[in-house]
Formats: structure tokens, sequence, C-alpha cells
């Protein structure tokens, strides 16, 4: 695979970014491209697995929760942060979606809803990797919908009893926690359920076409009793687990741009070599019109993120933004990679090009985390006052 | 013990390479920077002293304001402090001048070890470690594949030709030119990162550091008349037809040559 230059056409870099912002960016771009792109191929030939062996380096150079301070964390501003989703999708979406889900879903949850007990015994050890964590949402008959849930969980003196199917969970089977959301008499609550208590189970989705570097899981949980203090204080209502999402769907529009990017550099590399017609590829009409909306779109994703990361630090952030910035990043970069695995010919439809698998990742990345449509509806509802979810 | 580092910020490997229009050195604008490869081999011998014991890292570097990332990079890797020279003098120094910056900036740190990568990737000329010792008064050893400190000594591998290995004991202060795939360079890590920005770099002058008169281009001896990128021959032969018939005139040439 051919050396990664990343498209900076208005100077971002320059003129927009800390020297510590690119610093954090230039270190994981480089332990993407020397550490974890030598196993992607083999993994992506595996159905559902991830290099579990790099986990060790990825919370060794602070990558899981770098945005939250404290804990053994990296206290990273947010668009530093950014550029860390960044630079790990541009690797491989199931990368940047093992950080999201042990960093937004998981830390952030017991960071900001946990009590001290909690953030104490939990956010070291995650923070270190030594402790995976999964995020236990969607159910096999909801997603999009929340309130449908059918998980339960019930006080039994001092003890909480959960029963329910969560489907869907990226690193189900691999994590020592997991986060279940469940319906109680109060509402909707957080629960801290370590995956080696009896009634609870993990059994792994095979056949995806994509995020095949990832693992995807359905949590069984029955009659799963965990102690009363087990339960996440701070979150109580559906406020809870958006406001994870909020998280980690601002992540996601910094990832999914840094997989458009990848694409845009290997389209860029390969149309320049292939020859067709005595010339490049590179130097037809059509390409450079393809090559041209690319980079314009890569550009106008890549200003979206950084001006949202900006308010986010600022504490002006409205989560319609960063339904925005979901909705178009992701968009675009499916867009891109689709093009992009287009020029490619054949050869774009084998793994020696990542520009189909990033392709078929960003399939998940548009559904998961909010639907595209999902996300029309909240900028909807946003701009109209009127409800159309 | 306190262990000094000497880190030169190099265009980056994937550069693109144009020469200057006044044919001087190559175009430095718009590309980007890294540290040169021996230094990174160098920085993480001397972090990996710091790591086995009490050491304090300074790293010290030459060059213009892009050389703050390379010393800002050496301290989210660990290093704890820095010096900067910035002095376009400074620049200007062939590699004596340059050693002598880089040895009254010893003087005043008095480390105990001098590391140093074995050469430049872009200069070539693996100059400054040499002098740089005979400078200091210290003794030194070039192509090292592995440092262990004592007390009052240091020991250390070298890699020879021919896959020959030597071991060669110095004593205290001393000087190390490391060479590339010592060992397993870490990265900066996120946390480093954010801490380096509360280490100190100081910035400094030959004058400051006293040296002043004695470098700069008017002191340099060596002095780089053009830089070139030399004209393509046209020698090159292309064999056609069958890939049978490639290999069988390919075969008939290097016999031609005596070389089969
Ligand atoms: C690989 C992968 C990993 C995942 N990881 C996790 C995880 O770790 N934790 C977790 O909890 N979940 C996870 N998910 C689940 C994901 O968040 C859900 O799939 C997502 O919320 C969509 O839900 P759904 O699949 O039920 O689709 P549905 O909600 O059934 O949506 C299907 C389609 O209908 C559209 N639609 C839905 N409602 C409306 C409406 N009102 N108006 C118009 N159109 C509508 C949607 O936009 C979509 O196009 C993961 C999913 C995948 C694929």
């Amino acid at each position: 695979m051919a050396e990664y230059t990343s498209p900076d056409f208005l100077l971002l870099d320059d003129t927009q970014l800390s020297q510590e912002e690119r610093l954090v960016r230039d270190s994981v771009r480089e332990w993407v491209s020397k550490e974890f792109m030598p196993h992607i191929q083999e993994h992506i030939r595996q159905d559902g697995s991830f290099p579990m062996g790099l986990v060790p380096q990825i919370a060794e150079l602070g990558m899981f929760g770098a945005n939250l301070q404290g804990y053994g964390c990296a206290g990273m501003n947010n668009v530093a942060y950014g550029l860390l989703m960044q630079e790990l999708e541009r690797g491989d979406s199931g990368l940047r979606s093992f950080a999201s889900v042990q960093g937004s879903l998981c830390m952030y949850p017991i960071y900001t809803y946990g009590s001290d007990e909690q953030k104490e015994r939990w956010l070291p050890e995650m923070a270190a990797g030594r402790v995976i964590g999964c995020f236990g949402l969607t159910e096999p008959d909801f997603g999009s919908f929340v309130s449908g849930m059918a998980t339960r969980a019930e006080k039994k003196r001092d003890t909480w009893v959960i029963n329910g199917v969560k489907r869907w969970i990226t690193n189900g089977s691999l994590a020592q926690l997991a986060i279940v959301w469940a319906n109680t008499e109060e509402g909707v609550k957080g629960f801290l359920v370590e995956t080696d208590r009896p009634g609870f189970e993990a059994r792994d989705i095979k056949g995806k076409f994509s995020l095949r570097a990832s693992v995807t899981s359905e949590l069984y949980l029955e009659d799963v009793e965990v102690p009363a203090n087990s339960e996440l204080p701070g979150a109580t209502g559906l406020s809870g687990p958006l406001g994870c999402l909020t998280q980690a769907r601002y992540g996601i529009a910094w990832g999914a741009t840094g997989a458009g990017m990848a694409c845009y550099d290997e389209v860029v590399q390969y149309t320049r070599d292939r020859v067709v017609q005595g010339g490049p590829l590179a130097g037809k009409q059509l390409t450079q019109q393809k090559l041209a909306w690319m980079l314009t779109e890569i550009t106008k994703a890549q200003l979206l993120a950084l001006q949202v990361g900006r308010l986010k630090d600022a504490g002006k952030l409205h989560h319609a933004m960063v339904s925005m910035i979901k909705r178009n990043n992701v968009d675009v970069a499916l867009q891109i990679a689709r093009e992009a695995r287009d020029l490619l010919g054949a050869n774009g439809i084998v793994d020696d090009y990542q520009s189909m698998r990033h392709m078929m990742n960003l399939e998940t990345v548009r559904t998961y985390e909010g639907t595209h449509d999902i996300h029309t509806l909240i900028l909807g509802e946003h701009i109209t006052g009127l409800r159309a979810l | 013990m306190k262990v000094m580092v000497c880190l030169k910020q190099v265009p980056h490997q994937d550069a693109r390479l144009d020469v200057a229009a006044d044919g001087s050195w190559i175009q430095e604008d718009n590309i980007k920077f890294e540290i040169n490869s021996y230094d990174t081999y160098a920085l993480e011998e001397a972090l990996r002293a710091k790591d086995a014991g009490e050491a304090e890292v300074v790293v010290v570097s030459i060059g213009p304001d892009r050389v703050t990332q390379a010393l800002r990079t050496a301290l989210g890797m660990g290093a704890d402090r820095a010096v900067h020279v910035k002095d376009p003098e400074a620049d200007a120094s062939d590699s004596l001048g340059k050693a002598k910056i880089l040895a009254a900036i010893a003087k005043q740190e008095e480390p105990d070890v001098i590391y140093c990568g074995l050469m430049a990737d872009d200069g070539n000329f693996s100059a400054i470690p040499p002098m740089l010792a005979e400078l200091a008064g210290m003794p030194s050893a070039t192509g090292v594949i592995s440092s262990e400190a004592s007390d009052t000594s240091i020991t250390v591998r070298r890699e020879l030709e021919g896959g020959c290995r030597e071991v060669v004991e110095l004593p205290r202060p001393c000087l190390l030119a490391i060479q590339t795939g010592a060992n397993q360079v870490r990265y900066a890590s996120l946390k480093g990162i954010m801490q380096a920005k509360k280490k100190p770099v100081d910035v400094k002058t030959a004058a400051d550091l006293g040296v002043g008169e004695q470098v700069g281009a008017g002191a340099a001896k060596v002095k780089i008349n053009k830089i070139y990128i030399p004209p393509k021959s046209d020698q090159a032969e292309l064999l056609e037809g069958s890939t049978d018939e490639i290999v069988t005139q390919l075969v008939g040439k290097i016999r031609e040559l005596g070389v089969l």
C-alpha cells in the first residue's frame, strides 16, 4: 500500500490547528500506517475480528477516552480528539469504532453520569485498555426509536435484575463491562454489568459485509443480577443514552472524513499511474470532474467538523449541529468511497485496495449512531419546530 | 544522570524535493519535515536510559521556527527539556560550526552522555558526532546499536561490516552516535503531547552561547556550491519481445558483462 498523503486544500494545518493538535494527528497517523495497516487485510478476510494484540499500544498512546480529564486519560480538546478519530478511521472504521465505543459510549457515560466510586473503579482500567466496554442500547426490535426498548430492570431489595436482548453491539463478546440501557419504573436507566455475571451471554453476529474488522454481537440477559450501585446515578430518561450518542456522533463526523480522505488519496495516486488510451486516467476530463468534486466535499467536511469542534470546546454545541455533520460527512464519505471504487476498476473490488473496504464500512457508519434519515428529521425539527420523527 | 540528545529536523521522507531556484539547497517551502531517522533512534536510546533509572533528557536542535515541532515531539515522547538554537547564522554554519554550537551547549549542560544519530538523512556528512565529541573532550563511539550505563562507564555494542558486532566500553562522559534500527522507537503519546506543552524550551542564539564569532556562513570552511539532480543518461536499453525472449536476451547481456 502506498504511503498516505492527506488532502489539506485550504491549509487548515498551518492556519487553523495548534501545534499540539498537529502533533496528536501526526503521531496517530504514523501509528496507524506502521502498526495497524499491516494487519487490516488479514482481519478483513476473517469475519468479524479485531487485532486485539494492538489494544495495549492503543491504550499506551492514550487513544481511549482521550478527551476526558483525569483517570489516566489524555485530556485533549475536542479538535485534537476529532483528529484522532479522523486518523483512526483513515485506517478502518472498525478501528475508529473500537475507540469510539470505548471512549465515547462507555467511558463518557461513566465519567458524566457515574458515581465517584464507579469512576475510580472503571475509568483508569478502561483508559489502560485492561477493561474493554460495550454499549448496549439497540435491540432486535428497535433501533432508531429508543422508546421502544423492551429490556427491563427491576429493583429487588438491594439488587437490580435485568432481562432482555441487545443486538448489534460492537465489542459485545470482547467486553468485560457492558453498559446496558433498560426500562425501569423510573424510566430508562443505564447499568454497569460485568459480562461474567450469571445469565449474561454474548454471541457474535456473522456474515457481515461491513465493519468486518470489528466484533458485533448480540447480548442475552436472563435474570442478570447486579448490585444497586451498578446503576449510573446521573442518567435517568433518554437524555442519558442520547448524551453519549452526541459524543460518539461528533467523533464519527471526523472519522468518516478520514475514511473519505483515504479513498481520495488512493484514487488520486491510482489514476495518475493508471494508463488508459496512452495517457494517465487522471488526465481525462471525467476523472478530473470526479476528483475535483471529491476534494471539494472533503474540504467542506473538514471545515464543518473543525468548526463544530471549536464550538464544542467553547461550550456552544447544539446537538443539531452534530446531526448536521454526522449526516453530511458520512454521506459524502460514502459517495467518495463509491466513486473511488469505480475509478479503480476491477482492482477496486479486491482488498489490496482500500476504497471498497471503506465503502462497505461506511454503510454501517451511515446506519449506526442515528441513521442518515434520523439526522435529517432531527435537523428538520430544529428548523421547523415540528416533530416528524 | 543527565543525557543530551542532538536532533536535526530534515525533510519528510515522502516530501517531494525540488532544487531551490539559486541551486544552493532544496526548496523548503510547503514541504513537511520530520526528525532525522537516525536521531529518533538516538532519542529512544536516551529515553530508555531515562526509563531504566533517574536521568534527565535534554533535547537540542539548531534550526528555524519549524524545529519547535521536532522538539515538541521529542518532549511528547518523554524528553524533559529542550534547547532550541534559533539563529540564521547558526543555520548557515558548516558541520564544524554546528558542532561548536552543540559543544557550547554541552559545556553548559554537562551531560553524562550525548546521544546523536550516526548521520543526517539530508546532508549525509556523518561529521558532527565525532567533531562534537572532540570539541567537548569526550570519547565517542559510532554505529552504536545498544548501550548500557553503569555508574562510571557505558558499554555499547557497535555494528561492523559483514554482520560482525563489537563491544566497546567508554568512560563517562562520552558521546554515542546511534545507528538506525538500534531499537523500536516509541510514538509520542497523546498524554505526553499534552504534557509537553508545559515543558520548557530555551531559545538561544550562537551569541548567547558565546560562539557567535566562530560560526555562520563567514566562518564556514566547507561551502555548498550547488545542489543538482544528475542528468539522466540515455544508456538504458529496453528489451522487447515475449517473456521468454526477454529472459534469453537478459541472460545474454549479463554473460557479456562477465557477471555470470
Ligand atoms: C456494525 C454495527 C455496529 C453497531 N454497534 C452498536 C453498538 O455498539 N451499540 C448499540 O446500541 N447499537 C449498535 N448498532 C445499532 C445501530 O445503532 C442501529 O442499527 C441503528 O440505530 C438503526 O437501527 P435499526 O437497525 O433498527 O434500523 P431502523 O430503525 O429499523 O431503520 C431502518 C430504516 O428506516 C429508516 N427510518 C427509521 N425511522 C424512520 C422514520 N421515523 N422516518 C423515516 N425513516 C425512518 C431509517 O433511517 C433506516 O433507513 C450497530 C449497528 C451496526 C450495523
